[in-house]
């Protein structure tokens, strides 16, 4: 069935399939019972599902996580959620040191089917810790999975397919994207969780973006259009793996590579696209690949974030330095 | 014959207390109360069943959880002590002969070790941090399984349900959360399963493990949070971890802690017994904290010459658990010279299937570097798993190795 909702309710009906469909599917976190967490992903779940299912937990991130992992080892598929991104980091010690590397440790006698909701990025003007992109911080630990959905529909189905996974998966939500709408069909068959899409064919440069950026990429190829030019538009949808394969081809037909994100640019998932897409298309290349993205300062306070967030203007400019070459 | 028959008369508790009444489970947790903070002068209480001269005590509260207990099984745990130890010190000497890359000692923990885990049900799963070999004993891993990490060949070789012993956890603390979320799984599934988590005086400082406490005792999980207190974590006394005795801790998270004499098998078996039953029950966690000794080494790269006296182990090398219970065990006559004998033989039979196993314990292929990383795979671990063949087939075709 095809309907629109903004992308936190259709998360929040991805999460109701999960629960109806594999009474060993879990919600964890703070807030996600009664209130239906702070941006209300959860709302009516617990209601719904009973407080054994949709657990509301004590304030101690690494508690969270610790406690999903061994939930994981007996059978269960909790997926947990932290609140904002800045708060992730008690919980980081038990993502990386054992989350990540059960299966491993393991020989693989045992899985981790847990995902870690992350409501992440800026431009909600919150206070600090609330606004940031910690995703090449995980993106760097093998044994985890990175996805971020830039709209309703994805989010539906990435959210189905991370539940599915038998890794964990660490779930990136665009929050500023929230409240956007968009066409969900909860009936169609969904693509691999970790491929690419073109959401904008184009001929003259690419720009590659995943979550809350993707929009502001197709926002840029409007623009750009009126100036005669024509963007590509790739949605990664996945930090790791990603999908180079579906970048490369773009890049062999533009010739020209624009990536952005709002994480800092410094060893961002940029540095990463740009080492590979280097390497696998260097004769193809007419202009280095560049980067937009976040600077290497704190987030700033919120009256500033407009500055240090990629905007239309910042994208454009790289957009003219790239065919410039 | 049960031990029970044997026992002494007096009540005894550990030196220096000067609470007016005998350890009745009751009277430990008030206790507990009222030790609570740093009075001067308050020694925490110490549950005993066996004294250092293998001396039986007789105890209200903890004698009905060993009552049963045959001279069979008494042999049973002198010898799950002696064969542990025995394992210890061959991979000692294996770590010393270059065999293995670093060995973590459990020597003097034996009682606390053996005595928890004979504890146990098939049914409950164990959390171990790196040093639970006679837990792992306990649970029917086979020892040389234990080898394969501290040899550098694996990072853990055994199936954690085949046994319901998880991998060794070497990040301190981390496993408790582990446990404790298991045993809300437990719960969940309504079977009166228990789960244990080990843990050591240092670790009882993380952060992870006050949250298992937290979460554990909000939910009610059934878990035994079973801290061998050794005295030391690498060089740090237990007095630079806390302040109050360990087990007084659970106070404060709401649940009961109690404090057993750790190099006392027959005490250990006891409480855990009893710590066990409680999370069977519905009663949720519980502190164990045994009282015991590192008599080795952190691990073979430590050098415990740099920060304690040999005066301190000669004081616990009194204590030492398998002496007692083996003082026990003559003095009531539950075992003769044979069994001693045969004993000695069985030691040494281990001691040389455990060499011979690591002897022969092959490097893995080189390509396990890429294997298990993901359950359901991953591209660029297939790219690079692809790009590490030619490297390597790039040695062939040059005709070198």
């Amino acid at each position: 069935m095809a309907e629109k909702l903004a992308l936190a309710k259709a998360i929040n009906e991805s999460l109701r399939r999960a629960l109806e469909s594999d009474d060993k599917v879990l919600i964890m976190g703070e807030d996600v019972g009664k209130l239906g967490g702070v941006f209300r992903v959860t709302d009516g779940l617990q209601k719904d599902f009973g407080e054994s299912r949709v657990i509301d937990t004590p304030l101690a991130e690494s508690g969270i996580v610790g406690t999903a992992i061994g939930l994981a080892l007996r059978g269960y598929r909790p997926v947990v959620e932290i609140q904002f991104d800045g708060f992730v980091f008690p919980a980081y010690d038990q993502i990386v040191t054992q989350l990540a590397k059960m299966h491993a440790r393991s020989l693989g006698k045992v899985k981790m089917p847990v995902v870690v909701r992350i409501p992440y990025g800026g431009g909600i003007g919150a206070v600090e810790h609330h606004s940031e992109s910690p995703e090449s911080l995980f993106a760097h630990v093998a044994g985890l999975k990175i996805v971020s959905p830039s709209n309703a529909s994805d989010a539906y189905w990435m959210m189905q397919q991370a539940i599915q996974s038998d890794d964990p998966v660490i779930f990136f939500e665009p929050k500023r994207r929230y409240w956007d709408k968009a066409e969900v069909n909860t009936e169609a068959i969904p693509g691999p969780l970790h491929k690419a899409a073109v959401v904008r064919p184009g001929t003259d440069l690419t720009l590659a973006a995943y979550g809350p950026m993707v929009k502001l990429c197709q926002e840029v190829a409007d623009a750009a259009a009126e100036e005669g030019k024509s963007l590509e538009v790739l949605d990664l949808r996945s930090v790791s793996p990603i999908d180079f394969d579906s970048i490369q081809a773009s890049v062999e037909k533009t010739r020209r590579l624009v990536v952005v994100h709002e994480a800092p640019v410094f060893f961002g998932s940029g540095a990463e696209i740009a080492a590979r897409i280097t390497e696998r298309c260097f004769y193809h290349l007419e202009a280095p690949v560049l980067r937009v993205g976040g600077y290497h300062a704190p987030y700033p306070p919120a009256r500033l974030e407009e500055e240090y967030l990629p905007n239309l203007d910042r994208v454009l400019d790289a957009v003219d330095r790239s065919l410039a070459y | 014959m049960t031990v029970e028959s044997t026992a002494a008369r007096t009540p005894r508790r550990s030196a220096g207390s000067k609470a007016g009444t005998t350890g009745t489970k009751r009277t430990t947790r008030t206790t507990a109360k009222k030790d609570a903070g740093t009075q001067k002068g308050t020694e925490p209480q110490l549950v005993q069943l066996l004294t250092p001269e293998g001396k039986r005590v007789k105890n209200a509260e903890y004698d009905k959880y060993v009552a049963g207990v045959t001279p069979e099984e008494l042999r049973g745990l002198y010898r799950d002590m002696v064969l542990t130890r025995r394992f210890d010190a061959e991979a000692t000497s294996l770590q010393r002969q270059g065999e293995l890359g670093l060995w973590a000692s459990l020597l003097g923990q034996e009682a606390a070790q053996i005595g928890s885990g004979r504890a146990l049900r098939d049914d409950d799963y164990v959390f171990p941090t790196y040093r639970e070999h006679g837990v792992a004993w306990c649970r029917g891993v086979d020892p040389t399984n234990l080898l394969g990490m501290f040899r550098g060949v694996n990072n853990g070789g055994w199936d954690p349900n085949g046994n319901n012993f998880h991998l060794y956890t070497i990040v301190i603390g981390s496993q408790t959360l582990h446990a404790t979320g298991y045993a809300m799984g437990v719960a969940k599934d309504g079977t009166d399963s228990a789960v244990i988590a080990y843990f050591g005086d240092g670790a009882s400082s993380q952060g992870d493990v006050a949250e298992s406490f937290t979460f554990s005792a909000v939910y009610n999980a059934p878990v035994v949070f079973f801290c061998q207190n050794n005295q030391w974590a690498i060089s740090e006394p237990t007095e630079k971890q806390s302040r109050v005795p360990i087990y007084q801790r659970a106070q404060g998270f709401g649940f009961p802690g109690v404090r057993v004499d750790g190099n006392d098998v027959l005490g250990c078996l006891a409480v855990t017994r009893w710590a066990l039953e409680r999370a069977r029950a519905g009663e949720g966690p519980t502190l164990v904290e045994a009282f015991t000794y590192r008599m080795g080494a952190h691990t073979t790269s430590d050098d415990p010459t740099r920060y304690r006296g040999d005066e301190e182990r000669q004081a616990w090398e009194a204590k030492d658990p398998i002496l007692r219970l083996r003082r026990y065990l003559e003095d009531s006559n539950h075992a003769d010279e044979g069994f001693f004998a045969e004993l000695e033989d069985e030691s040494e039979a281990l001691g040389k299937r455990v060499r011979e196993a690591v002897r022969a314990m092959p490097d893995p292929d080189h390509f396990a570097i890429f294997e298990n990383v993901y359950a359901d795979g991953h591209a660029l671990v297939d790219e690079e798993r692809a790009q590490f063949a030619a490297y390597q087939a790039s040695f062939a075709d040059e005709g070198g190795n």
